[in-house]
């Protein structure tokens, strides 16, 4: 599906740049996103050399085991195919913490680094049940601060930039709750129709 | 609380690094080639991410650039106003899971425009805090192990950032009553 997403994008854009006498803007796109590309892999790869770093020897303390220890029954029941100490459930439950906490780019690195460990416990090149789940609830956000919002809200003179936290956090908890349902629908509809 | 909200942010790595640093020293491990290791696999990581971020995002800006974004949000309208969300955020619902930059831009040009405290900027207020950027996070999180076939987390992430558009916007009017 992703080839079709990936094409479709790029050739309705250029077709409508035809009929729309938008391809000089095209041209321009073309280039300037590429370069834009690099500039986030920069911006990331900094980040990500730095926390794997620390995570490494935060790995050597057990401070993974203990911070996953905190959430494990949760964890447990999220990600069932996970076993219980592996390290994967460690940087998992790192992500979500970062994330909760609105640490944007501490949460990234630990949510590849999980990656790469579900991606070992895979032998297939498609996503696994846990790779998803763990994705989707990425997608949905997890930020409890939206500490972006607050700050243009402030920028913009709100009476109450703060005010928009507590519909944010149960906006956030809904949806969050409502992936999680939906992966799980989708998951029993993958093993029916392969009939395991 | 806007303070304490950045006193704690500000706070919470530096403290985790010391916190860290200070326990593995206690144990007598040797932190900076346990540092360099984990940090050459960050460099591996973010090259191999690389060639998937430029195809996605080349994609996506030829197809925002050339106004078929636009063309695309403009047809999907009476859709979304048949479910009732207002007009002046049904860019910003369409925007969101494609491109962050773009849906940041346009919440702070609202913001602006509309004042932080209308019933549009505290509904986007809470739409850009309450979703995330889905095609970005799967092409970077798939991309660093190689994993070309998004298989159902597309379908389930973008279901899931419409009902989080949805939910947000019944809060908002729940909160605010409007």
């Amino acid at each position: 599906m992703i080839h079709l997403i990936w094409a479709g994008l790029t050739c309705i854009g250029i077709v409508y740049a035809l009929i729309n006498g938008t391809m000089s803007d095209v041209n321009q796109a073309i280039f300037e996103s590429a370069e834009e590309a690099i500039y986030i892999m920069v911006g990331l790869s900094s980040l990500l050399m730095f926390w794997l770093g620390m995570m490494k020897i935060a790995e050597g303390i057990s401070a993974l085991t203990f911070l996953s220890r905190l959430l494990r029954p949760f964890m447990v029941r999220l990600f069932p195919e996970i076993p219980k100490e592996h390290p994967a459930l460690g940087y998992i439950t790192s992500n979500f913490i970062a994330n909760v906490f609105g640490l944007g780019h501490a949460a990234t690195p630990l949510g590849l680094k999980a990656m790469q460990e579900l991606k070992a416990q895979s032998t297939s090149d498609e996503p696994s049940r846990s790779m998803i789940t763990f994705l989707v609830i990425n997608t949905s956000s997890l930020t409890i601060i939206p500490t972006t919002v607050i700050a243009l809200r402030s920028q913009f003179g709100s009476n109450s930039p703060t005010e928009i936290v507590l519909p944010t956090l149960i906006a956030t908890t809904l949806s969050t709750t409502a992936a999680i349902l939906i992966d799980r629908a989708f998951y029993y509809k993958r093993v029916r129709m392969n009939g395991r | 609380m806007v303070d304490s909200v950045a006193w704690f942010s500000l706070l919470i790595i530096p403290m985790f690094v010391l916190v860290v640093l200070v326990i593995a020293t206690a144990k007598r491990l040797p932190t900076f080639d346990l540092f360099v290791e984990g940090s050459k696999e960050g460099l591996t990581i973010s090259l191999q991410l690389l060639p998937y971020l430029v195809g996605m995002y080349v994609s996506i800006s030829i197809f925002r650039q050339s106004g078929a974004l636009e063309a695309f949000v403009e047809w999907l309208t009476p859709f979304f106003v048949m479910i009732n969300v207002p007009s002046d955020v049904i860019p910003l619902a369409l925007l969101r899971p494609i491109s962050g930059t773009a849906a940041l831009a346009l919440t702070t040009d609202l913001l602006k425009t509309m004042g932080p405290d209308s019933v549009v900027g505290r509904l986007v207020s809470t739409m850009q805090g309450s979703t995330d950027t889905t095609f970005y996070i799967l092409t970077v999180y798939f991309g660093s192990v190689g994993i070309k076939k998004f298989g159902d987390a597309l379908k389930v992430g973008l279901l899931a950032d419409l009902i989080g558009i949805i939910t947000a916007i019944i809060v908002v009017k729940f909160f605010f009553g409007i």
